[in-house]
Order: structure tokens, then sequence, then C-alpha cells
């Protein structure tokens, strides 16, 4: 017996209408490996990191990368680069980035330059 | 589309103790304090074995539903009624591949590959949405598809992209994005059907019909009562109980199917002024569950016509697999 299907499509490929449960279709490594995807949504940005593609390499990722996170549009560039040359630092090791908690000497607003001017000239004048 | 709030259990399969043995106390308890301060998880943090093991099902399930919810859209795609419809149900059902894409990526920074997932699948192991083993009879079909399935998808899953698992919520913020576009040009076939000719009208009520019954199933059975269910809430790993976007579902979109004279084929269907909540009649638990061991109308084809694609592109794969590849598991 055929499988019966509503789907003209599906009664083509003419499937045995039995229990369709198999145990093993796919064999380790056969959707390859995956690539990191980095996107630029318009020139000028930053390319950002997205999301994964399976591909047998580069240039399948790309175009994989294109479909999957550039059929809308609103994108100017892609990047990809195989997951097993990014290095990354474990978040178990979060600790490396504390610091001494107080960082105002970096940063603009920590100088009041103004106040020991205005000081000085109130003094210039008096 | 197109995860439902259900996510099957194995009813052999008791649910495991929050620890698992030689599980450190200590760091469950800067985990679950991590989660309750809004914090997310990454793929390499500590977590707890059962935490992993119900998003892997979860994220998987929710990723296999995708794909098998492409098939019955897609038998439409030759038969769209018109140039634009083709060309909107044609990106429909490339954007559901894609979730199904950025879900299996999800899953496997969890630590199961993609291979694994669909052979499980195939297998019969792991579940997807039980609406999906119900046929696409007519356009109309596509219509309630595409409107109340994809509606109820997104109310489970704009609730689960607040979650705590950083990939899932990344995945489900781009796929809520693409759904908005789903519902509408859903909402636009039912509503141009609904306001047509008699047949048109017709046609799209009786399309409703067939489906009402698999919708109510479409969040699971009631759940408030379970144990199991306040672990993973507490996880953030569920993050509304099955009755609540029920009830949310019927509030958005019970006015919106009757506004266009649409009837909804439940008698008993009616809010209750005292609670505030929606009461309706029994949905048939009993053929739920009778679908979910694989006795619904299309669960062998759907099957079937999954291995098929993977038995006919095996040849293209492996031409392209070199011995030198090996795999990492995604970073994020």
């Amino acid at each position: 017996m055929k499988l019966n299907s509503l789907d003209p499509r599906v009664n083509r490929m003419e499937l045995p209408d039995e229990n369709p449960y198999t145990d093993q279709v796919l064999h380790t490594m056969e959707h390859w490996e995956t690539y990191e995807v980095f996107h630029q949504k318009k020139r000028g940005t930053q390319h950002v990191h997205c999301g994964i593609v399976h591909a047998p390499n580069a240039d399948m990722a790309l175009l994989f990368a294109k479909e999957q996170f550039a059929r809308r549009g609103e994108t100017s560039n892609l990047w990809v680069v195989k997951t097993e040359h990014v290095m990354a630092v474990d978040y178990g090791d979060a600790d490396i980035f504390e610091t001494t908690p107080e960082k105002v000497y970096r940063d603009a607003s920590g100088y009041k330059v103004m106040d020991r001017i205005n000081e000085f000239k109130k003094k210039q004048n008096a | 589309m197109y995860g439902g709030g259900y996510i099957h259990q194995d009813p052999n399969q008791k649910p495991k103790s929050h620890l698992a043995e030689g599980e450190d106390p200590i760091r469950l308890a800067e985990f679950e304090a991590r989660i309750a301060a809004g914090d997310k998880i990454e793929p390499r943090d500590w977590m707890p074995a059962e935490y992993r093991r119900q998003l892997i099902r979860m994220i998987e399930q929710h990723a296999h539903s995708e794909v098998i919810g492409s098939l019955p859209e897609g038998t439409w795609i030759t038969r769209a009624p018109g140039f634009r419809r083709k060309m909107a149900l044609m990106a429909k059902v490339q954007d559901e591949i894609g979730h199904a894409q950025l879900l299996y990526s999800a899953a496997e920074t969890l630590g199961k590959p993609r291979e694994q997932m669909i052979n499980d699948l195939i297998n019969g192991k792991s579940k997807y949405s039980n609406v999906f083993n119900y046929p696409a009879k007519t356009w109309a079909d596509v219509a309630v598809i595409g409107f109340l399935i994809d509606a109820a998808a997104i109310v489970n899953q704009v609730a689960n992209s607040k979650g705590s698992y950083g990939p899932y919520c990344r995945a489900l913020e781009r796929i809520c994005y693409e759904e908005s576009f789903h519902l509408k040009q859903g909402h636009d076939i039912f509503v141009f059907l609904a306001t047509g000719t008699e047949v048109q009208k017709e046609m799209v009520q009786q399309a409703l019909n067939r489906w009402w019954k698999p919708i109510m199933h479409f969040f699971g059975p009631s759940d408030k009562s379970s144990v199991h269910t306040e672990t993973l809430m507490r996880w953030k790993v569920k993050m509304a109980s099955n009755d609540d976007m029920r009830q949310q579902f019927l509030n958005m979109y019970v006015p919106k199917i009757r506004e266009v004279g649409i009837t909804i084929p439940d008698a008993e269907l009616k809010k209750n002024p005292l609670t505030n909540e929606w009461e309706f009649g029994d949905p048939d638990w009993a053929e739920f569950y009778e679908v979910i061991k694989g006795n619904g109308p299309c669960n062998s084809e759907r099957i079937a016509v999954r291995k098929w694609a993977e038995d006919h592109g095996r040849w293209v794969r492996e031409a392209l697999l070199k011995p030198s590849h090996r795999y990492t598991v995604p970073l994020a």
C-alpha cells in the first residue's frame, strides 16, 4: 500500500504506508561543522554576531548565512568564521574582569578642571 | 510559528530531582540566584543536569514543530490563489525552516548535535506540536493555521523569550519579529475569505470547525497543579502555565474571529463574568493523547516525508563532507 496524501507532491514520492519510524537516519557529522555568523546592518556600523550555520566550507557558510540572516534586506555585509577558530573566555573566569570598583579616573566626568580655573580667576580678580 | 506550550513528557519517565547525584548545592543556589535576579544563563555556565535536559527537550521539540509545521502549509504553495499569496506563503514557509535552524542551534549549545535531534524526530523519540498531525484540506485551512496557530504560538513564544537561557531567548526574539508578519498575512487571508462570497465564508467556517479542537489542544492540558511545572517556572524554563496562555489567547482572538461573522464551534465557550475566565467545552483530550501516540491523521505522513528528505539529500551532504571536519559545539 502506498501512502495516500492530500498533497500531490507527497503522492509522487510513492512512500510506503507503514510505520515510518526508523532508528537512525543521519550519521555523525552529516551536517558538517558550524560557522559563527556576523551581520552588518548598514555601512559604518559594527558587524554583530547573530548565530550559526552548518556548512561544509566557508563559501557555503556565506550562502547559508545569506538565506538565514539576510533574507529581509537590511544587510550590507556578512562574515563567517569556523566555530572552532573562536577563542573565548570561560564564564567561570568572569573574575578576571573584576578590578578596582572606582574607575572615575578613566572617565571624562572624573575631571572637574573648571572648578579650579574658576577659583583661580576669582583670586586673580580679587 | 509553532511551538506550543505543551512539552511532551514520557509518562514512564518520572521527573528527576532538581539536583542530580554529585551536583553541588552551593552551585545550584548561585545558579538559582542568578535566574531570580533576571540574569541569563549562557551555554558554558554551570547548570543542573535537569535544567539542561528539560531545555534540550523543549527547544528541540519547538524546532521539530517548525520543520513539521511547514509541511501542511507547504502543500498549498503550488495551489495558492494568485501570485501575491504564493509569494507570501513561500516567504512564510522559508521563515519557518529558518526558525527551526535557529532553534536547533540553540539546543546544540546545550550539547546535543543536530543530527541526533533529527534522528530522534524520525525515530519518534522526540515530539512536535500535535496540531501538525492534522491535514490542511483547503486553502482556508492555510488561513486558519497562519492566523490562529501562529497567534497561539506567539503567545507562547513571547512568554518564553523572557526565559533564562540566553541562546533560546535570542532565537525567540528574532522569531517573534518574523512571526508578526505570519500572523498578519494569516489574518489577511482569514478576513478576506470571511467577508467574501458565501462559498468563501463557508470554506473558512468549515476550516475553523476542523481546527478548533487542535487549537484548544495547542497549549496542552491543564498543568497548574503540577509540581514539575513549579520547578520549571522557578528556573524560567517555562514562563506561563498552559491555562494562562490559553486564556490569553482566547482573550485576544475570540473577538477577532467573531467580528467577521465566523462562529466558534463550541456552544459552551463563554467568558465567566465572575472569574473573568473563559469556560469551554471538553476539546476531547482523549483524542489529543491518541494523536501524540502516533495515531493522528497525518503522523505517518509527516515522518515519512521528513525521512524521505533526509534520505534523498544524503548524497549531496556526503559529497561535501571532508574527513578533516570536526564538530565543535556552537558558542552562543
